[in-house]
């Protein structure tokens, strides 16, 4: 793809503080354009987080080892350091965490930690400013009365609220490319559905790329462009939205599919019903990860890692037996 | 906010009274007879009376106490027996002379404190951790009347830098802020800053180490700050906590150390209470541990009051 804002490269990151070295992404390569939503779908623990702090290197990084390449808007963020990295996070990719309650400093106001931010990245701008701007990026994520609500803290908000604070902060530089982790997890039901469309309106307007990382199958239908699908640490499946749903060739997804079938909601259900239990990360087989959970896997499978096999328009399964699966 | 402090400040007062009664009570309940220093052993039984009509010990109990505390209300705290001066007077005294060595003690101790504890949490686990725990500990557990005799013993006796005791050449009566006087603050301030420092640092780093921990410094990170933007961050979050232990710790150190005052023969209240207690003073001892006690409640006070500014979290109701 010539056209992309985000280019994540065979990334691998291994956390090296505890007893056993945990692969927790194992050589993911996705490519983002500008304007588009990546939904990165997966189990609990399957790297996606881990992927995501990787653009903006939040990793500690005495604890742990980072290899690939990351090119953001031009940079290349592996080489960032010191000042030049701190100048990329939150000005070229922001990002937006899954409990803004925890994300959020509990002894700074929002209209605080808002314009903090933006005198950080443009010191040009006045106090006063940074403020008018905090509160017009208020009103753009319609937080009601927001004069007072600049002033408010972190707990004095309801947890949608809280969320929009949180999405109005990682707009406050209008950044380039957006990372939303599992951004209505922590919400009910009704705030999920608000939040979402509220993203996926300002992702529209601003021309926002966007990788938005879920667990639902149902929120990844509904505000991406393309799903890639994650397991173990590796990206099993990637597709337009409607290739991967209809048309599934890795059986991974095939069973998360077929599990949100028999549920027989449109949303909501968690991928937790395909049997047997995701890989000790600390101890992956050499072969397919998913293999041990495969009704199709055969010694092949347990040999080698299963090479990308492009299905065309852009829908790369890892798998041997895509002939089986079609 | 204000009508927070109010309502705080209120609810100090029946603290205060009980404080007023155990302070009263303390004269009764010790044992003895509380003319029992001023009269020769052989007194007789009339002149012994007059002495206790005299000083009111003949009335019940309730009237005692509301007599007493009508005077005290009014800024009589009694007459101290050895020395026939106003007890207020002979505590303002000790109270400046303590004020003097403790502020000193806790800038000391505050400040290495927080460093300590801010390098140990930023480090956590490393040898510079270790070594800044281990001067805590130290800090906390050595005794410090030991501690404050090793110091004399090195700084004073063998080196000969610093004066071992007193509070300078004209005594407590003639105090200026020159050299000459304040270097005889430096050995019972150091050796008193240790207590402060130990535990203040202790409590620094838990609290460097926990707020490192938590999620929003990743997002702190995520936004764009530096460490230096972060630290920060971390220092407003860990400030209401400091300080109150600070201002606790102030609060100990005002109390007077009976041990370092001793030691240092500092005139403060330490030394004052020492001396009450040796000397059977009752109306000094009663004095003494009543305007203690007042300091306390209303440090206690100011601390609360203070932590509730300083942290959002906390309702202002
Ligand atoms: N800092 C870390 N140190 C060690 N292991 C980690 C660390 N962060 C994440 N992991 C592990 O990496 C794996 C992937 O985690 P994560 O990306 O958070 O999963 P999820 O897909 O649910 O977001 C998990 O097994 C997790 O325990
Ligand atoms: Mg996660």
């Amino acid at each position: 793809m010539a056209d992309t804002v985000l280019d994540i490269r065979n990334l691998r990151v291994t956390f090296t503080g505890g007893a056993k070295h945990v692969r927790a992404v194992d050589g993911v390569d996705l490519a983002v354009a500008p304007g588009e939503v990546v939904a990165l779908l997966g189990e609990s623990g399957s790297g996606k987080s881990v992927t995501l702090r990787s653009v903006l290197r939040l990793h500690p990084e005495a604890k742990t080892r980072i290899a690939g390449s990351i090119v953001a808007a031009g940079v290349d963020v592996m080489a960032l350091t010191g000042a030049a990295l701190a100048d990329f996070r939150g000005k070229t990719v922001s990002m937006i965490f899954q409990e803004p309650m925890l994300a959020l400093d509990p002894v700074y106001s929002l209209g605080q930690q808002i314009t903090e931010s933006i005198r950080k990245h443009e010191p040009a701008v006045s106090a006063e400013a940074a403020r008018r701007r905090a509160f017009e990026l208020f009103e753009q994520v319609r937080i009601p009365s927001p004069e007072r609500r600049l002033d408010a803290y972190p707990h004095e908000m309801s947890g949608g609220m809280r969320q929009r604070a949180m999405i109005a902060l990682a707009l406050a530089c209008n950044p380039k490319v957006l990372l939303a982790d599992e951004p209505t997890t922590a919400l009910d039901a009704t705030v999920q559905v608000q939040i979402l469309l509220l993203l996926r309106e300002l992702q529209r307007n601003l021309n926002l790329s966007m990788i938005f990382v879920t667990h639902d199958i149902g929120v990844g239908v509904e505000v991406a462009d393309r799903i890639a699908v994650m397991y173990a640490g590796r990206i099993v499946e990637i597709g337009a939205v409607r290739d991967v749903i209809r048309t599934p060739r890795h059986p991974y997804t095939i069973g998360l599919l077929s599990t949100r079938a028999q549920g027989g909601r449109l949303s909501g259900n968690r991928l937790t019903t395909i049997s047997g239990s995701p890989p000790d990360l600390a101890n992956l087989p050499p072969g397919c990860a998913f293999a041990p959970r495969c009704a199709s896997a055969s010694a092949a499978c347990r040999e080698a890692a299963p090479a990308p096999v492009d299905l065309g328009a852009g829908h790369v399964v890892r798998c041997i037996h895509t002939a089986i699966t079609a | 906010m204000i009508l927070y402090a109010t309502k705080r400040v209120l609810l100090t007062l029946p603290i205060m009274l009980g404080v007023t009664i155990v302070c009263f009570a303390l004269v009764h309940l010790a044992p003895g007879d509380p003319l029992i220093s001023v009269l020769p052993p052989d007194a007789s039984q009339s002149i012994k009376e007059q002495m206790m009509a005299l000083y009111g010990f003949d009335r019940p109990y309730h009237e005692q106490f509301l007599r007493w505390l009508w005077r005290v209300l009014q800024g009589d705290i009694g007459t101290s027996i050895r020395t026939g001066r106003p007890v207020s007077t002979e505590i303002s005294k000790a109270v400046g002379n303590t004020l003097m060595l403790a502020a000193l003690a806790t800038c000391i101790g505050f400040l290495l404190g927080t460093l300590f504890g801010f390098v140990a949490g930023y480090f956590r686990d490393t040898w510079i951790d270790k070594t800044a725990s281990a001067l805590s500990v130290f800090g906390v557990s050595v005794p410090h009347y030991w501690l404050g005799m090793v110091l004399v013993i090195v700084f004073a006796a063998t080196l000969g830098w610093l004066p071992p005791t007193g509070a300078g050449p004209g005594g407590s009566e003639d105090w200026k802020w020159d050299w000459v006087h304040f270097k005889y603050l430096i050995l019972p301030a150091v050796t008193m800053s240790v207590i402060p420092m130990g535990i203040i640092a202790r409590t620094v780093r838990a609290l460097v180490a926990e707020i490192l921990s938590q999620e929003f410094v990743v997002g702190l990170r995520a936004k764009g700050l530096s460490e230096v933007g972060i630290f920060g961050h971390v220092v407003k979050n860990a400030a209401p906590t400091a300080l109150a232990v600070m201002g606790i710790q102030l609060g100990y150190l005002l109390g007077g150390s009976i041990l370092i005052e001793t030691v240092f023969a500092w005139p403060g209240t330490g030394l004052l209470l020492n001396d009450a207690i040796f000397q059977r003073d009752l109306p000094l001892l009663q004095g003494t541990i009543l305007v203690l006690a007042m300091f306390f409640v209303v440090l206690n006070l100011a601390v609360d009051v203070m932590q509730t500014m300083l942290d959002p979290r906390i309702q202002r109701a």
